[in-house]
């Protein structure tokens, strides 16, 4: 079975472009970032790159119409705003998903509002190596579509090895995930990091190395992905 | 459990990543047990009177306020010369029952920085300390202070480099480290439990001061009054006079930094409360000479107290704090820390006779910040 590549960016003008070279490189959904100024789940790449963003005047109406504007480009991808509490209770927590969902959204991933909070609001869960058994099973039963699985206990952002974690966390979480897709995150930014990753789940996300490299275009994010793909390929 | 909401009427909750949520729960679970077990009061109550010098004393101030009756709670009297010491001794306790070793904290003004170290030091546990670049540059005696008790201060740069960043860096830092580390925050923000955590372990300012305020008057002040950047010395002080109807509640803030004042709901560093942020939700900046009130957001219990009516806020701009806070030192022969200082500067503005103020800590890390703004003045 084909793993599936989950690519992170933040909302900036050139968004929609890199999200298309993306797509085309072999990204099976995008992720993207709506910029907030305090993100405590974000390592330094995704963190400066957010006040850069902000900076240049990426608030939530602009981010909305770079999510339309990336739906116009890239067919029927799964896209998936990337965000934190704070943008949804100024904008209307029900107002924020419907909104959304209308300029091309496929889901919702809110880093800090878990599981069991917020019920009525249709999102893939985060999971983490730190997630008791009951957490997992409450996460599984109440995600949309997937789950994220957090590969360390930290934040965002490229780590030298593959998190030993990820193994333990695929395992507790399995028996409670029937036909629900794992895909790891956090900490994976290497095609071997990817490899490894996909071996024990159904997908890979990657984040701060996209933010990065998108930086030089999107030539270079697309060879970067194409990377990815390929190293996923071999584990499929 | 672990699905907390909102605590305080529509503020509170627990707005964080899912890796800290089995530590959140973790940590609910043993302070219910410690408010249950008889040896942990009696251990805190103990360090109180015997290490920090509790109970602080009240002191008349009758040449700061002539013709009234004006009390400060003396919580400058304190070990480390703040009330941030009662909260940074419980939840060290604290973690010493939850096994943890390694002890993070924030601090803004240096003064729960200081009680944290301390309290790491007089227990032996390894302290680490997340400060703001300009804030270690106004407080720089505290940041001797914290490396000389120990710690290790981490310089924050990154953003307004003060209270709010030094926060999101210390909860990085827990995110990072949450098997063997407790967050000591210091004040009462942050997800459940830690607002109502704090708010107990700081209500000892508050019991003391309504017992000591009824002996010396035999009746109850007409107000009450604290300043609020978090608002830990506030809730605290507050916390004993809640029931007693009679007794308007004031709280007053930095005007820079007002979050009661002109803040509006809004999620920060893991509650939502009332926040000085944007219409889109991004969090604006705070502006206060005091580094302990320089923070835009605010204990969600705050937020519903002046929801309901129960307490009131009031803004202190930056020049009113330092009348103040010349006034006390050359009429009372106490200098009070500015975030005091704002408490002081409202006295004046306040129609009633008898009065108590929350003297939450002593000025001497002031001085240079004071004496500059005070000479450079018309």
């Amino acid at each position: 079975m084909r793993k599936a590549l989950v690519v992170y960016l933040v909302c900036e003008p050139e968004t929609p472009e890199l999200a298309r070279a993306a797509v085309e490189a072999g990204a099976d959904m995008i992720e993207l970032g709506f910029p907030f100024s305090d993100p405590l789940a974000d390592g330094p790449v995704i963190q400066r790159a957010t006040e850069r963003a902000l900076a240049r005047g990426m608030r939530t109406a602009q981010c909305l119409d770079c999510l339309a504007e990336t739906r116009a480009l890239v067919g029927d991808v799964p896209l998936v705003p990337m965000t934190y509490a704070a943008l949804l209770e100024a904008y209307g927590w029900e107002r924020f998903a419907a909104d959304a969902e209308a300029r091309g959204a496929t889901s919702l991933i809110v880093s800090d509002v878990p599981a069991g909070i917020r019920p009525g609001l249709r999102r893939v869960h985060l999971v983490a190596p730190t997630s008791t058994d009951e957490r997992l099973r409450l996460a599984a039963s109440t995600t949309d579509g997937w789950l994220y699985l957090v590969t360390v206990t930290g934040t965002t952002g490229p780590r030298t090895t593959l998190s030993s974690a990820l193994e333990g966390l695929v395992e507790r979480v399995r028996p409670h995930a029937d036909g629900i897709p794992l895909y790891a995150g956090f900490g994976i930014s290497t095609p071997e990091q990817a490899a490894a990753a996909a071996s024990l789940a159904d997908g890979v996300a990657v984040g701060s190395r996209p933010v990065q490299v998108a930086e030089d275009g999107p030539d270079a994010l697309a060879a970067y992905v194409a990377s990815l793909r390929a190293a996923l390929d071999c584990v499929a | 459990m672990t699905a907390i909401e909102e605590t305080f009427g529509p503020y509170g909750g627990r707005y964080v990543p899912e890796t800290l949520i089995p530590a959140l729960d973790e940590l609910s679970e043993a302070w219910e047990a410690a408010k249950r077990d008889p040896a942990f009061r009696s251990e805190l109550d103990e360090l109180g009177r015997t290490y920090v010098g509790r109970p602080s004393p009240i002191t008349r101030a009758d040449r700061f306020a002539p013709g009234r009756r004006v009390y400060l709670k003396r919580e400058d009297l304190n070990h480390t010369g703040a009330h941030k010491i009662n909260n940074a001794l419980g939840q060290v306790v604290l973690a010493n029952r939850l096994g943890k070793r390694r002890i993070i904290a924030e601090t803004g003004a240096g003064q729960h920085g200081v009680a944290t170290a301390t309290a790491c030091a007089r227990f032996g546990l390894e302290c680490v300390v997340y400060m703001g670049a300009v804030d270690m540059r106004r407080q720089a005696p505290n940041v001797e202070r914290m490396r000389l008790l120990g710690a290790t201060v981490e310089p924050v740069e990154y953003g307004t480099r003060t209270l709010k960043e030094a926060t999101s860096a210390a909860i990085r830092d827990w995110i990072t480290n949450v098997e063997t580390t407790h967050y000591v925050i210091g004040s009462c923000v942050g997800p459940a439990p830690y607002p109502e955590l704090v708010a107990e372990l700081q209500a000892v300012i508050g019991l003391e001061a309504r017992g000591q305020l009824l002996e010396a008057e035999g009746a109850l002040p007409d107000v009450v009054v604290a300043c609020v950047g978090g608002g830990s010395n506030a809730i605290g002080m507050f916390a004993a006079f809640l029931d007693d109807a009679a007794v308007r509640l004031v709280g007053v803030e930095a005007a820079g930094a007002a979050s009661l004042g002109t803040g509006r709901a809004a999620v920060l560093h893991g509650a939502r409360s009332s926040v000085l942020a944007d219409e889109d939700g991004q969090i604006a900046d705070a502006h206060s000479i005091s580094a302990g009130l320089d923070y835009p957001g605010v204990g969600p219990e705050h937020a519903w107290l002046r929801d309901t009516g129960r307490a009131e806020y009031v803004p202190c701009t930056d020049d009113e704090a330092l009348d103040a806070f010349a006034r006390l030192t050359r009429l009372e022969g106490i200098i009070p820390a500015l975030e005091s200082a704002h408490a002081l500067a409202v006295v004046d503005r306040i129609d009633a006779e008898y009065v108590a103020v929350c003297l939450s800590g002593r000025g001497d890390k002031d001085l240079a910040e004071a004496l500059a703004a005070l000479q450079s003045r018309p």
